[in-house]
């Protein structure tokens, strides 16, 4: 049981780290799907070992993994806190905390991903009945609902009934063809629910909005969310196309300095032009080997800890 | 709704009826429609006599505002419920961005 805990604490506290290496790498941007895929699984590796390491302290030997170890270590030493000597009841008392703080470590990051997709849900259904009322279609853009805003903004609603919306300012501010790239960019989001990728570090950074790694991490999941949009799109599209819609659209946004609280919810610096030089000088995708090596470190974060948590040994 | 925004006092169900002139409603749906808005807070209604006048609660543009700033993600939460094409921009990124469309030959349509 030991050994299992101390792989586990080594993989709780190792992904930090790793995280922050990921940060920092210039790999990402040419195969964003695969780092996504490293991201998400640094993410479940790190929540599993937290849990892990925290019920290993006060699980019991057991033929059933840390997980059952846990169970049956939680009916013992609740027994021993009541029953047993005094050196026992300290024992099984110090057991007991663990467990607790396993449990309780285990309920919040369930309870923090489950408010953040109410919050998200929420805030959908307001915006789609706005939609509905004020929205309509146009033959510019086709499949897309139309607001009557002079500022340049094109979005996607995601969702069972998702939507895309342009405003009347993008309208007049593309040309047909960069429209059609927009649209496409919009279609992939919706399509491969890159929202559903995004939910889980937007509800890390909601409950953690002071962690510094937690913001990076989601800001950087975010943008590689949007190259990945970018990639799909240009199999419909020309690169140029959508360079220029996003220099148009980006530029346009910057317009007079917003002001206060406004300025704080600004793209860390860089992020549309990194997309666009990435369209206009994109360098190549990684080689199969580097993708196939990346893809089994992210099987291997996961399979460790839930191994070690579930599988009898 | 277009309706009530375009209307300056307050409707009753039956004026709202006549003026949908494109759509033949009948008189109980336009009621629950109504209803409905003012549940959901979009219209405020007042008693007149036995009828209910209905009004905008706020006007289109409030609601325009409020759709884009949420779109453009000023609300000052980054929230995952929607997903914009490109994310505002600084002013030195801009500057970088109308470099690499001179440079793309594009002339500027602004």
């Amino acid at each position: 049981m030991l050994a299992a805990v101390l792989v586990l604490a080594a993989v709780a506290v190792g992904t930090i780290p790793a995280a922050a290496a990921l940060l920092s790498a210039r790999w990402p941007y040419r195969s964003p799907a695969a780092a996504i895929l490293l991201w998400q699984a640094l993410g479940l590796s790190w929540g599993l070992a937290a849990v892990g390491a925290l019920a290993g302290l006060g699980a019991r030997q057991a033929g059933w993994g840390v997980a059952g170890g846990a169970l049956t270590g939680a009916a013992g030493a609740a027994r021993a806190a009541v029953l047993g000597s005094c050196p026992a009841m300290l024992a099984a008392i110090a057991r007991l905390i663990f467990l607790a703080a396993a449990a309780a470590l285990l309920a919040l990051l369930c309870w923090v991903l489950l408010a953040a997709s109410a919050a998200v849900l929420l805030a959908r259904r307001r915006h789609r009945v706005l939609l509905r009322l004020l929205a309509h279609g146009d033959p510019k853009v086709p499949g897309a609902l139309v607001v009557d805003s002079p500022a340049a903004a094109a979005y996607c609603v995601p969702g069972l009934r998702s939507a895309i919306v342009v405003s009347a300012g993008t309208l007049d501010l593309l040309d047909a063809a960069e429209l059609a790239a927009v649209l496409a960019h919009e279609r992939a989001h919706l399509r491969e629910r890159h929202d559903l990728v995004l939910l889980p570090f937007s509800a890390l950074n909601r409950a953690l909005p002071r962690c510094r790694l937690v913001r990076q991490a989601y800001g950087s999941v975010a943008l590689l969310v949007e190259m990945l949009a970018d990639d799909r799109a240009l199999r419909h599209r020309p690169a140029r196309e959508l360079a220029t819609a996003l220099i148009r659209v980006g530029v346009s946004s910057a317009g007079p300095a917003p002001s206060g609280a406004l300025a704080a919810a600004q793209a860390p610096d860089g992020e549309t032009a990194a997309r666009v030089a990435r369209l206009l000088a994109p360098a190549p995708p990684l080689p199969a080997a580097a993708l196939t090596l990346i893809c089994s470190a992210a099987a291997l974060l996961v399979a460790v800890p839930a191994g070690l948590l579930l599988l009898p040994w | 709704m277009d309706v009530l925004w375009e209307s300056t006092e307050p409707l009753t169900v039956r004026q709202v009826g006549e003026r949908l002139t494109d759509r033949d409603l009948a008189h109980t749906t336009v009621m629950t429609v109504l209803d409905r808005l003012a549940k959901k807070g979009f219209a405020r209604r007042e008693r007149d006599g036995r009828a209910w006048r209905y009004c905008a609660a706020a006007d289109r543009e409030a609601y325009v505002t409020e759709l884009m700033l949420h779109a453009l993600d000023q609300t000052g939460d980054r929230s995952a419920a929607l997903a914009s094409f490109a994310r505002s921009v600084s002013d030195a990124e801009a500057r970088v961005l109308r470099r690499a469309l001179e440079s793309l030959g594009e002339i500027d349509r602004d």
